[in-house]
């Protein structure tokens, strides 16, 4: 097509790459204290771009940064604004927190970083290390990278460590099983409505200055030329502006905590202490088998952008439409609400049929064309889990004192924030009324608040094939939301920008 | 609706009159002294707001002068039965609340006639939509009712076969009524009256379009050919809301499932716009009533109640709307599913996004859309519910359960999937 190809060089890795092999990570949330040395030390760091290299880097550094952290640089408060309202407004800005589920248990003011909208804890740069387990690995790394100029630039807020549980997450399921695949050459007609489930998502999507599933372009600050902005690409859609996001995306971070034993616990006695039942419950809640396998059957057909080999159709080649009631996989199961993995119409409607779907005509179940077109909300997860493993062997005795707090630091990139990463959170984890249902948020990540009219918000319910639910009630919370803070991962040369001594003149 | 102008001295006044309402903003108190909403039966949705449009210098867009309009009390509501007699119970049961209320406006004195003074007041919606054309508020409360109590039933009974649990739920049912714990009220026989005004309308403007259509086509031609034009033209005013405002109307937002929203603008110059826009709010209204009456507006099924009205001599055109989940979601659902109906009903307003022969592009333009109608909100000082916590899909699950459930009898198929609702 038309566009050239992204220039990998000016991409951060961490939109292209998951870095599997590089298993050891920190996550460093810092305070500019000097705004000139901070400069100072983002003109030196090793960013590592998206290219490919043979053989891969053993290492990778990554800087995201708040609102806030941006303003604490010099970047002029016009250029800010510019970014989309959530990025400035920060994630706990005040009429945020009812949309995301963070009430409770989960609201701002009892997290331990990110929690109060100028509060001494809220992180300027978020600042990614990633090793491969030798050479002294992500320490090594750290102290090579900090250097002697770190110290004079900037405050650390949280060291955030992670753990390596070899793919799994830490209630004990596989994790980042189901990624969408980015149209990096922007092959995909997105004019054109969807009639069956890809999993291909406009390049856009997860990536500033590009097209997005709307066909449009995602705010971003657009810049006059000068000499500040010289090293900044063009915008695609306005040629004579430089475009501060092209090549950038955003990151939305959130640390959980996961009580995994309250987890097992609870699974258990709801399974009468049979073991086995527990898996299977606990699977419902998941949607998936613990090894990852989905609890409805892969189907023949492809799916585009999920891969060809054995394992990417066993664990990925399904959808929900052959399980419209969910006796297979319940509707309120983790991977359903996550990515229901539709499209744009139920049922891949032709002609008349499609015409008479278009005015909601003809629609015979109680759930059917609830949710629709998914490719609108999808985000690209990046995250890390932290604290030691722990089975579920392990996991239904008794904690130990002192028991330590183990869960996942939640990272995912999206270019429009409240289109994905929020509406995601809001109209399909924590949503209590979700895809018909009621009375019931995610089993998993879900906050089990009362709302109006609707005290309780902790049951699950298995569809089953005889028709009456089965309910389990009184589904404890078992994620804490502990911090979090919306950041922009700029492209390389957006930092180069952000870097250098001319971005406080053009301020 | 009632609309009247607001004496402007007085607005500080009548925003801490409509604050006292809330028990905090966003969260009517039911009870409140000024106007007891739930001491009424008949409401599903109510609101008093003040018609306060930030945006009437976007006519300059068209060269003309900025219009000095006066803020307006408005109140509406959704409700059963006929708006007569509705008007005439409030006047009577809420007097003094109204009259405080009413005293910020412009004509009311101590001495005024409320019955009259409201009844002067009032202006027709030129389309409404209804999620359930029928459905009362008792039948709302009724069917929440025994959808509880059914599921706590089903809890309970050991049926061998969905059959046998249907049949075992009508009895559990009959008992709870003959007990007095549920019921049921059989829907009132439509007045035949109503019905034959209904199929009238119904037959009536599909006879009329086509005795006229060799003058419609020749005039929709040439007009569609003309609005064309204007539309590659016409500016659209799409930027950035500010942030304050957005906050203002966020923090009134989520505090139900459901949520209120208002938003208003001026409608484009010229006969042809305004045309266009009557024949849009028409065929809107035509649908709503006739087709698009059992539990979806096309595709959109989260809309409890909406309606369009025009103000100030159809130089403007207000959108009322109450809907499920956030206010994000809920655009996502127009703009992905009918993004086409929500061109045809919206493209009428100065600034819209750009839409292509009235029914394309124009929303698709998402962040233009979401900009656009977020700039155009105004907020509902005060908005209540009579059923928090139900949505317009809980709603039909329970009707639906309750039609299960007067089937005498049902296949071990339909009994199975009638379960599935519990």
């Amino acid at each position: 097509m038309r566009t050239a190809p992204v220039d990998y060089s000016d991409v951060q890795g961490l939109v292209r790459f998951g870095y599997r092999k590089m298993t050891q990570a920190a996550y460093v949330l810092v305070r500019v204290k000097s705004a000139s040395a901070a400069r100072a030390w983002l003109r030196n760091a090793p960013v590592t771009s998206a290219v490919t290299m043979t053989p891969p880097p053993p290492t990778a550094l990554h800087v995201a940064f708040t609102s806030a952290g941006l303003r604490a640089l010099g970047v002029g408060e016009k250029t800010i604004t510019g970014f989309s309202s959530e990025f400035v407004a920060g994630m706990t800005s005040d009429n945020r927190t009812r949309r995301l589920g963070d009430i409770g248990n989960n609201a701002p003011w009892r997290w331990e970083w990110g929690g109060a909208p100028n509060g001494d804890d809220l992180p300027h740069l978020l600042v990614m290390f990633f090793a491969e387990p030798h050479d002294g690995g992500v320490e090594a790394l750290m102290g090579r990278t900090m250097g002697s100029s770190w110290v004079e630039a900037f405050t650390i807020v949280r060291r955030l460590g992670t753990e390596n549980l070899d793919g799994v997450e830490p209630f004990g399921f596989a994790d980042g099983i189901s990624q969408p695949e980015i149209d990096w050459n922007e092959q995909r007609d997105v004019t054109a409505p969807v009639l069956d489930y890809s999993n291909v998502v406009a390049l856009g999507e997860f990536l500033l200055g590009y097209k997005n599933e709307y066909q449009k372009y995602t705010e971003r600050p657009l810049l006059d030329p000068s000499p500040a902005t010289e090293s900044l690409l063009p915008a695609q859609d306005a040629p004579q502006k430089k475009d501060l996001g092209r090549n950038g995306t955003y990151l939305v971070m959130r640390q959980l905590r996961q009580d995994v034993r309250a987890f097992w616990q609870f699974v258990m006695n709801a399974s009468g202490a049979d073991a086995a039942a527990a898996d299977r419950l606990a699977a419902a809640f998941v949607g998936r088998e613990r090894d990852g396998s989905p609890l409805v059957s892969a189907q023949s057909r492809t799916i585009p952008g999920i891969g060809t080999d054995g394992d990417s159709i066993r664990l990925n080649q399904f959808t929900f439409d052959g399980d419209p009631s969910g006796v297979a996989c319940p509707f309120g199961a983790h991977i359903r609400r996550a990515n229901p993995r539709n499209a744009d119409y139920l049922g891949h409607p032709t002609g008349l049929a499609k015409l008479l779907a278009a005015f909601g005509l003809g629609r015979a179940a109680f759930r059917d064309d609830l949710i629709s077109s998914v490719r609108f909300h999808r985000v690209l997860r990046r995250g890390r889990e932290y604290g030691p493993g722990l089975t579920p062997e392990q996991a239904v005795r008794p904690a130990p004192p002192n028991d330590p707090e183990r869960g996942l630091h939640f990272i995912c990139l999206n270019a429009n924030i409240s289109r994905q990463f929020e509406f995601l959170q809001n109209a399909w984890m924590a949503n209590s009324k979700f895809s018909g249902l009621t009375g019931e948020s995610d089993p998993l990540v879900g906050g089990r608040e009362a709302i109006p009219g609707c005290p309780v918000t902790s049951d699950f319910n298995l569809q089953t094939a005889g028709g009456v639910r089965r309910r389990v009630s009184g589904v404890p919370q078992f994620v804490t939301v502990r911090g979090g803070a919306y950041f922009f991962l700029p492209s390389l040369s957006a930092l180069r920008y952000f870097a250098s001594e001319a971005v406080v003149k053009s301020a | 609706m009632v609309l009247a102008p607001i004496v402007p001295q007085r607005e500080a006044e009548f925003r801490l009159l409509l604050a006292s309402m809330n028990g905090a903003p966003g969260r009517v108190d039911p009870n409140n002294v000024l106007f007891p909403f739930a001491q009424f039966d008949r409401i599903h949705v109510a609101r008093f707001l003040i018609i306060d449009d930030k945006t009437t210098a976007d006519v300059s867009a068209y060269n003309l002068p900025t219009p000095n309009y006066p803020l307006y009390l408005c109140f509406l509501g959704d409700i059963d039965g006929d708006a007569d007699s509705f008007f005439d119970d409030i006047v009577k049961r809420a007097e003094k609340g109204l009259r405080t209320l009413f005293s910020c406006c412009e004509g009311f004195g101590t001495t005024t006639d409320l019955r009259r003074y409201v009844r002067e007041h009032r202006v027709e919606s030129a389309a409404n939509y209804i999620n359930w054309l029928g459905r009362t508020v008792s039948d709302v409360r009724e069917e929440a009712a025994l959808h509880d109590a059914l599921e706590s039933f089903v809890r309970e009974a050991r049926p061998s076969t969905a059959r046998d649990l249907h049949r075992s739920a009508r009895k559990f049912v009959r008992d709870e009524t003959a007990a007095g714990r549920l019921t049921l009220t059989a829907e009132p026989s439509t007045p035949l009256g109503w019905k034959l005004r209904n199929t009238a309308h119904f037959v009536g403007v599909p006879i009329a379009l086509i005795a006229l259509s060799p003058a419609l086509a020749v005039i929709g031609a040439l007009g569609i050919l003309q609005l064309r034009r204007l539309e590659k033209v016409d500016p659209e005013l799409c930027d950035r809301c500010d942030a304050e405002h957005s906050d203002d109307l966020a923090l009134i937002e989520d505090h139900d499932v459901t949520n209120q929203f208002t938003a208003m603008g001026s409608l484009k110059p010229g006969v042809l716009r305004l045309w266009t826009t009557m024949a849009a709010f028409f065929a809107i209204d035509y649908a709503a009533r006739h087709v698009f009456n059992r539990g979806g507006l096309a595709r959109v099924r989260t809309i409890h109640f909406a309606r369009w009205v025009f103000l100030d001599n159809r130089k403007r055109a207000v959108f009322f709307s109450n809907y499920d989940g956030s206010l994000e979601a809920y655009m996502d659902d127009f703009i992905n599913k009918v993004g086409f109906g929500l061109n045809i009903a919206f493209n009428g307003g100065i600034g819209y996004p750009r839409t292509r022969w009235l029914a394309l592009d124009g929303c698709s333009d998402e962040r233009k859309f979401k900009e656009y109608l977020r700039r155009h909100q105004v907020p509902t000082q005060v908005w209540y519910k009579a059923y928090p916590g139900l949505t317009a899909v809980d709603l039909e699950r329970n009707r639906r359960i309750r039609e299960g459930l007067e089937t005498e009898s049902l296949s071990e198929e339909q009994a199975t999937q009638w379960a599935a609702l519990l």
